[in-house]
């Protein structure tokens, strides 16, 4: 009996020199200020804990892993096919986009080729999750600096785009219709006309938030210069996607390095802005979105005829061997590096997620800022707690 | 028919709490369901709520049964007293800002001299009851969002008294009842038909008046202290069930009476043109009068509240004394001169 609450005693010890030392390394003068897990301007469960001189902040550190679930680790116990349901739930705002890297790299590794078709409609879909994803984020910013309205016309239109995936792929947020060696299901019939319709839809919105929040003053005033990203400290920090396009670097994934996906037999363009301010991260990914729906249009005017599904076993054994690939998903530069034993279920899959590394800046961006730029400045970043905990 | 001055003071004075509790809770009400739940949600594409009674009216009676039923909790290490006294503070403010606008020409509360001043007056008593829910909460959010209301609602009381100021130059008095009057009985060089609403002379004091009270209500784009999306609703953060609903009906109470005060000052009041502004029939349709107006006003309020991101604390000080201030100031020195002139 002594044993256990002399055990339990100098675990509760151990526990309080531990908190002792981190509070010792972040608190000093000032206040520190907890911001998250339960906090609404983290889209979830990532925890800053922030210090503060007065409202300017001194040190901000970003804890996550409150939202882990493990998905490296439950791939290994899951065959390839299965592998899709899990990763679709990453990035739970464009989950197909999720599925597509996956699932190019298993395709390397067996050595089969989708047909055109299936490439042909996997990037359609591939496109129309961005659009549902980064939609929400045009909405979600506006949330951020204290605009309402804006995220209901953001929910209101992304209902078109849910629900054209779902009239393909039966799931509107977790498709789950990627296979090894193309796609689960033909097109339906009329969606092309139906698709194009929404596109305009989109294309529309764009122009409402473009005059409804991106013009309007009192945003400018709260995102231009605020959280500006040097390219070299963005690059060095290993940021990707629309955040370091809005820092002027021009990187695209989708035109540097077309694998699997037909983006390089469409005509499109890869926005910049040389600010690298919340604005013009904003102001890039309302581009994207409407460069993406223009992208969307023209896929679907041209799909090729043919079958969706290349000649794969029924039992899909992947060969012994490695490969890496990197697709440019909503979010940023998405990877899966694939270790394969020759077995039913990989041996081990490491996910490379854009959030995390986007977050990752957040300890040398925050620095000086004020409060109220502090959210500002992480719903620029638009990370996606899955994204960043997996 | 009996006046209120020939009652006895006992019946006077029950009538006028009546009064008073009625204008402040119905106008909260009507606010509550004519602007949060419907007109929100017709700017934001969806019904609102539809399912409580015809077009969800009888939703506002469900609001405050949950309310009511809510647990009230203490966080473990707040200043208790500071912390249960601070949603009366602020309702008490409202309460005593009510007293002063009059509803018709018999229909008022008090009838003061200092009318306005009283009111600008009064309106500050919020301020402390903010401050104490923010630090009596012994939560930092909360605390942040009461230093930051206290220096917001500081900072816009000033120029919201600076445009009442060209008012008061122009109607000769500080009597509420007497602005009204003044405004009825006014001329437009000589053309009477619709009195001299003081929008029309006035209006830069209006817009003034408006925005200043934007920031009083702390309402977006001015809603830092509250800010929901960084402080989580400042210094309601911790308030749950009762007290929060008193917060709520201060905040929607408020911005009613604060439209009145608009409505009087600028809107003429409980006046319409076309009856006879000493007609008896004013002490009825005069509270109609003013909550149309009201709804009017805080129309416009809410209409700005749902529509604008918000300022950040440095900018917002930046617009009230640089840019308020030194407009309603311009204000009064050009209507002092007119009024000389002419």
């Amino acid at each position: 009996m002594t044993d256990v609450s002399d055990r339990q005693q100098l675990s509760y010890i151990a526990a309080q020199a531990a908190d002792a030392r981190v509070n010792l390394e972040i608190e000093s003068e000032g206040m520190t200020l907890n911001l998250g897990p339960q906090h609404p301007a983290t889209h979830g469960t990532l925890r800053i804990i922030v210090r503060l001189d007065g409202e300017q902040v001194i040190k901000a550190d970003p804890v996550m892993g409150y939202m882990h679930r493990g998905y490296e680790k439950l791939t290994e116990v899951r065959s390839y096919p299965q592998v899709t349901a899990l990763v679709n739930r990453i990035d739970w705002l464009g989950s197909f986009a999720n599925e597509v890297p996956f699932i190019l790299a298993a395709e390397k590794l067996m050595e089969v080729e989708a047909p055109p078709r299936a490439q042909w409609i996997r990037t359609l879909l591939f496109e129309m999750s961005r659009i549902a994803n980064v939609v929400l984020f045009l909405g979600d910013m506006a949330v951020q600096v204290g605009a309402v309205t804006p995220v209901f016309f953001a929910f209101r239109d992304r209902e078109h785009i849910l629900n054209q995936m779902e009239a393909v792929t039966g799931g509107r947020f977790h498709p789950n219709f990627d296979r090894i060696g193309g796609l689960k299901d033909d097109l339906p019939k009329g969606w092309v006309d139906e698709t194009r319709q929404v596109m305009k839809k989109m294309r529309r919105f764009c122009d409402e938030i473009e005059t409804l929040v991106m013009g309007n003053e009192i945003f400018q005033a709260r995102t231009r210069g605020i959280g500006i990203i040097p390219a070299d400290v963005g690059l060095s920090y290993g940021l990707s996607g629309a955040n370091i396009r809005g820092s002027g670097v021009d990187h695209d994934l989708r035109r540097d390095n077309p694998c699997g996906l037909v983006h390089d037999q469409i005509d499109w363009k890869v926005w910049t802005h040389p600010d690298g301010d919340s604005f013009s991260r904003f102001w890039v990914r309302l581009q994207e979105v409407r460069e993406s729906t223009l992208m969307v249009d023209q896929l679907l005017s041209d799909i090729p005829a043919g079958p969706i599904m290349a000649k794969v076993p029924k039992i899909i054994k992947v060969p012994a061997g490695e490969a890496y690939v990197e697709t440019e998903n909503p979010l940023g530069a998405m990877g899966y590096y694939i270790v394969s034993k020759g077995d039913l279920v990989p041996f081990r899959v490491k996910i490379r997620s854009a959030s995390f590394s986007n977050v990752s800046i957040t300890p040398w961006l925050l620095q000086g800022v004020y409060v109220p730029d502090i959210i500002s400045i992480l719903g620029s970043l638009y990370f996606i707690l899955g994204d960043i905990d997996r | 028919m009996m006046t209120l001055a020939e009652l006895a003071y006992w019946q006077s004075t029950s009538l006028r709490v009546v009064g008073g509790f009625a204008a402040v809770l119905l106008m909260a009400g009507t606010l509550v369901y004519l602007h949060l739940f419907k007109l929100v949600s017709f700017m934001q594409s969806r019904l609102g709520p539809m399912e409580t009674g015809p077009y969800g009216s009888l939703q506002l009676l469900a609001e405050v049964g949950k309310f009511l039923q809510k647990e009230d909790i203490f966080p473990r290490k707040a200043d208790r007293f500071v912390f249960a006294a601070a949603p009366f503070v602020v309702l008490m403010s409202t309460f005593l800002l009510v007293v002063v606008v009059p509803g018709g020409p018999d229909a008022w509360f008090i009838d003061s001299d200092l009318g306005i001043y009283l009111a600008m007056a009064v309106s500050s008593v919020s301020v402390i009851g903010i401050l104490m829910a923010g630090w009596g909460s012994a939560n930092k959010y909360s605390l942040m969002g009461g230093l930051r209301a206290t220096g917001q609602l500081i900072a816009y009381e000033l120029p919201l008294i600076l445009a009442v100021v060209g008012v008061v130059i122009q109607a000769g008095t500080m009597n509420m009842q007497g602005i009204v009057l003044a405004q009825a009985d006014g001329e437009i060089f000589g053309w009477g038909a619709i009195g001299n609403p003081f929008i029309l002379t006035q209006f830069v004091g209006l817009v003034v008046f408006l925005i200043a009270m934007q920031a009083e209500l702390t309402q977006s784009p001015f809603d830092m202290p509250v800010a929901e999306s960084e402080l989580v609703t400042g210094y309601m953060t911790e308030y749950s069930g009762m007290r929060f609903l008193l917060f709520f009906i201060g905040e929607f109470a408020t911005a009613g009476v604060f439209s009145a005060i608009a409505a009087v000052l600028f809107l003429g009041g409980w006046y319409v043109p076309g009856i006879d502004s000493d007609s008896n029939a004013f002490n009825v349709i005069g509270p109609l009068v003013m909550l149309g107006k009201v709804v009017f006003v805080s129309f416009l309020v809410f209409w700005a509240r749902f529509t604008f991101p918000r300022f950040r604390e440095d900018q917002l000080q930046r617009l009230a004394w640089k840019f308020l201030i030194p407009i309603a100031l311009v204000n009064i020195v050009a209507t002092g001169i007119l009024k000389v002139a002419f």
